[in-house]
């Protein structure tokens, strides 16, 4: 998975050099693992201060309020993301429902020159909008009825994928 | 996770668990607030009713606002001006709005428990916005989230509630909520406007005198003397009010650390409060009413969902 994650950096450096008016917003909760460890790689090869880097909480814009409440977490962009290249980092892409609440809570903050998505795990063939990733760690191929879970170091002891039936 | 409860009927009813998921989802509509576009689409789809039997400016605004901001259909309703002059009934009332197919009710009466008779009645979820003399819980919400941005935590915090604890509402879904959270309460104020038995039932500390109370506090919540509910006199003069338990610049002054001074408002200046202390640095007043629309907001959300739970 480091390895995984270090190519995916080196990725969005190559489109994005020097992250000149690029900025980098890891989606909460589960996406912002990824993201604290993507930025900790492209650390390594930019200028800590070109990294602008913000974590995005989607609760407040999902389409299923009604059938649940969840607790919110914290959003915490502390620029402007207007006339930027902004790279969205989540964990797993399955129905492409929590981009697009990430998408609409984005414009939010303003008019971000384009937008790319970042994903470790790409579910094909399950999605339910027109959502694509741009960088892509893995993909697989699964069943509705199968979850993809991705387990982290910081909080789950282990970095690990797992397919739960 | 989610509130344990279906309504905010008050304080008393809450566990600490709700209580800080409440204050928790508060903090995140906070940022929301502080953002260029301060509105989020989240209850596109509920319809809130405002229903106000009693005047009210900051809460009635700012329960107004928090729907807005949550992108809530809202309607407002109050009872002058309406058919409860012709003589309706408030479970007409209600039920007729609710027949237009609205979620959630916000009330405010001047009869303690009208909120949790509607409750037993009616489908919808309910929100209390201050019942009689009984509880005002997003007023004791959204004083304990600015008690607990400013200094940091409830847990062991001293708060002293001065004035008309009697007559008070707000006193009492404060000390209901402060003591669940683990806060220590002291009320203050004329022996006439404090409830004999206070100590023993609410497990509060009593002090009839303002400068020990000052020296013991981390907190002061000032109340507002309730003219409104004065039928009879139990006390000589406003102008006497103010000199024994106004709170007054040189007292703040000669008690040695930093009392951070609330006001549910709306303030008597120069009776309960003098007015250089009500615009001191000391004093978070008008960040009372600004986390008050978050703190709304923040119940208004955890509780849209759970209307629709028995449809």
């Amino acid at each position: 998975m480091a390895i995984t994650i270090k190519r995916l950096a080196h990725q969005i450096l190559e489109n994005h050099i020097d992250l000149y008016n690029t900025v980098l917003i890891g989606i909460q909760p589960r996406g912002v693992y990824l993201s604290d460890q993507l930025v900790s790689e492209i650390k390594k090869e930019v200028k800590k201060d070109a990294i602008q880097y913000g974590k995005l909480d989607i609760t407040f814009y999902r389409d299923d309020v009604h059938k649940e409440i969840r607790v919110p977490n914290q959003t915490n962009i502390l620029f402007s993301i207007e006339g930027r290249n902004v790279v969205l980092i989540d964990d797993v892409l399955y129905t492409g429902r929590t981009i697009r609440a990430a998408l609409d809570a984005l414009m939010d903050l303003g008019r971000p020159e384009k937008v790319e998505l970042c994903v470790l795990i790409d579910r094909r063939f399950s999605r339910q909008f027109p959502i694509q990733p741009d960088y892509v760690g893995k993909s697989i191929d699964s069943i509705v009825s199968q979850k993809v879970k991705v387990f982290w170091k910081e909080k789950d002891g282990k970095d690990e994928v797992v397919i739960l039936e | 996770m989610s509130l344990s409860t279906k309504h905010l009927l008050g304080i008393k009813d809450l566990t600490q668990d709700d209580i800080s998921l409440i204050l928790q989802t508060a903090q995140q509509f906070k940022e929301v607030l502080q953002r260029p576009i301060k509105k989020v689409p989240t209850l596109r789809d509920v319809t809130i009713v405002n229903l106000f039997y009693e005047n009210s400016t900051r809460t009635r605004i700012s329960f107004e606002l928090a729907e807005k901001r949550l992108s809530a259909d809202t309607i407002n309703f109050s009872s002058s001006g309406s058919s409860v002059s012709k003589g309706e009934t408030l479970l007409d009332t209600v039920n007729n709005i609710l027949s237009m197919k609205v979620d959630m009710v916000v009330m405010r009466h001047s009869a303690s428990g009208a909120p949790h008779f509607l409750a037993k009645h009616i489908p919808a979820a309910i929100i209390n916005a201050g019942d009689g003399i009984n509880e005002h819980p997003t007023q004791a919400l959204l004083d304990a989230f600015s008690i607990k941005e400013k200094t940091g935590s409830l847990d062991g915090r001293k708060i002293a509630i001065i004035g008309d604890i009697m007559h008070s509402r707000v006193a009492q879904s404060n000390i209901y909520l402060l003591r669940k959270m683990g806060a220590e309460v002291m009320v203050c104020g004329p022996p006439t406007l404090i409830p004999k038995y206070i100590a023993e039932a609410l497990d509060v500390q009593v002090n009839y005198d303002l400068k020990q109370t000052l020296e013991w506090c981390d907190v002061a919540n000032v109340l507002r003397i309730q003219l409104e509910r004065q039928n009879q006199v139990l006390f000589s003069s406003l102008r006497e009010y103010n000199l024994v338990y106004g709170i007054k610049r040189h007292m703040l002054d000669e008690v040695k650390k930093d009392i951070v001074i609330m006001h549910p408002g709306p303030m008597n200046r120069g009776v309960e409060i003098d007015s250089d202390v009500a615009d001191s640095r000391q004093s978070i007043i008008l960040q009372q009413v600004e986390n008050g629309v978050a703190v709304r907001m923040a119940v208004l959300y955890l509780l849209a969902g759970r209307g629709s739970e028995n449809n």
